[in-house]
């Protein structure tokens, strides 16, 4: 089973082909969508954000250099959009669902453990993360970006990738001690 | 000791990428053998395992878009500016197209092919220059010299693992290369650099700049 490679379709766009603009979507849009979703924590604003980056992709097709990976550049678009849309609303209010993912530190670390098993509290953690440290453990982890395309993406050097990766999840450590999970590291 | 400790820090930095599959073979295989020497490494590449689980499990959690952001996406370019289908005269992406074409079990007899007829051309040609060294044998020219000089300048390259074939394309056709050899062992290629005998220097530094480029692995000028 053979399919028509992101660069190709990217061609494609470029000359008009709404039907490679279906399969570009088709195959991406989940993951664009919850890359900006992480940012700007409203599906709906996440849905819109993702029309746009898009109809970025339709409009700017041509121009595509093919320096990087096509889903390389869909989230430098996804992320510059993401960002616009909350310097645009910055009383931007947490949708409920996630307020609750948050790691609530009013619970006692023996009850967090009761009542949590420790991957849950890990993917709390994750959640209570600051934006630009949940932005790059969602890159690497998730989206397995290597270090130059986070650079590329987040417009940081590669030194930093590393470096912001690293505090990323020390951060991440120091909250779950914070719940009762010391996992011997930093 | 200070650069064997960078050197580990260096590699601790580097666990989730290794865990994430996406360092390069070279990078990868540093890992590799600090964790088999390093216990205290290879607890803490746990833990960065642990962590690439769960995300990967948070993120799945998130759901997908409604049909809406689709419906929207097309109501959207319904909107554009008609635009028509032009010629496609970029020879890069032409080549990429064609090679997409092809299916792995083709493109690999293919390279096997490639590679054979390179190593059978090679044969050809050295079997040639003994011939025209060897006094006595063979016709040559009175006015021609017993060796000419090369034309060009040259460097020996080996691409990225991540690189994809747009990627070398895009970087050959961007720095005006060309493949003129290879592959050799270790994944080496042969790229012409310059029509002409280019100064020592100048080729150094040109090849320096071109080793900053994520396309190129490892790149050295050859006389």
């Amino acid at each position: 089973m053979q399919t028509t490679s992101d660069e190709v379709l990217i061609g494609r766009i470029a000359g008009g082909d709404r039907l490679a603009m279906q399969v570009l979507f088709a195959r991406h849009h989940v993951r664009v969508y919850r890359f900006v979703l992480r940012f700007v924590r409203n599906e709906a604003t996440a849905e819109d954000l993702i029309s746009e980056v898009f109809l970025d992709v339709w409009r700017q097709a041509g121009k595509f250099e093919g320096r990087s990976a096509v889903s390389t550049w869909l989230l430098s678009i996804a992320r510059f959009k993401a960002l616009s849309a909350l310097r645009r609303k910055p009383e931007q209010e947490l949708d409920d669902a996630t307020a609750e993912a948050i790691v609530d530190t009013a619970d006692d670390p023996q009850r967090a453990l009761e009542k949590k098993d420790k991957g849950e509290i890990l993917r709390k953690t994750l959640s209570a993360l600051s934006a630009e440290h949940r932005e790059i453990i969602d890159l690497v982890y998730y989206h397995e970006k290597s270090v130059e395309e986070v650079a590329e993406i987040v417009g940081i050097p590669e030194a930093t990738v590393k470096t912001r990766m690293f505090y990323a999840r020390k951060k991440m450590a120091e909250l779950l001690k914070q719940q009762g999970v010391d996992r011997g590291w930093p | 000791m200070n650069t064997t400790n960078e050197s580990q820090d260096d590699v601790e930095l580097m666990l989730p990428w290794h865990a994430a599959g996406t360092l390069s073979r070279r990078d990868a295989k540093r890992v590799e053998d600090a964790l088999a020497r390093d216990p205290e490494l290879a607890r803490r590449y746990d833990l960065v395992r642990e962590e690439l689980g769960e995300t990967i499990r948070l993120n799945e959690t998130l759901g997908a878009p409604s049909a809406r952001a689709m419906d929207n996406l097309f109501k959207k370019i319904d909107g554009e500016p008609a635009r028509r289908a032009l010629p496609r005269l970029d020879l890069a992406a032409r080549f990429s197209e064609f090679m997409a074409g092809f299916s792995p079990r083709t493109l690999a007899w293919s390279a096997a092919a490639a590679v054979l007829a390179i190593v059978l051309q090679a044969g050809i040609i050295t079997g040639v220059l003994l011939n025209e060294r060897t006094p006595g044998s063979g016709y040559q020219a009175a006015s021609a010299p017993a060796t000419a000089p090369a034309d060009g300048s040259y460097a020996m390259i080996r691409f990225a693992p991540q690189a994809s074939a747009s990627d070398i394309t895009g970087f050959l056709e961007a720095n005006k290369l060309s493949l003129a050899g290879g592959p050799a062992a270790g994944g080496l290629y042969r790229v012409r650099v310059g029509m002409t005998g280019i100064p020592k220097n100048d080729l150094a530094r040109i090849v320096r700049e071109l080793q900053q480029d994520k396309t190129v692995d490892f790149i050295a000028a050859v006389q």
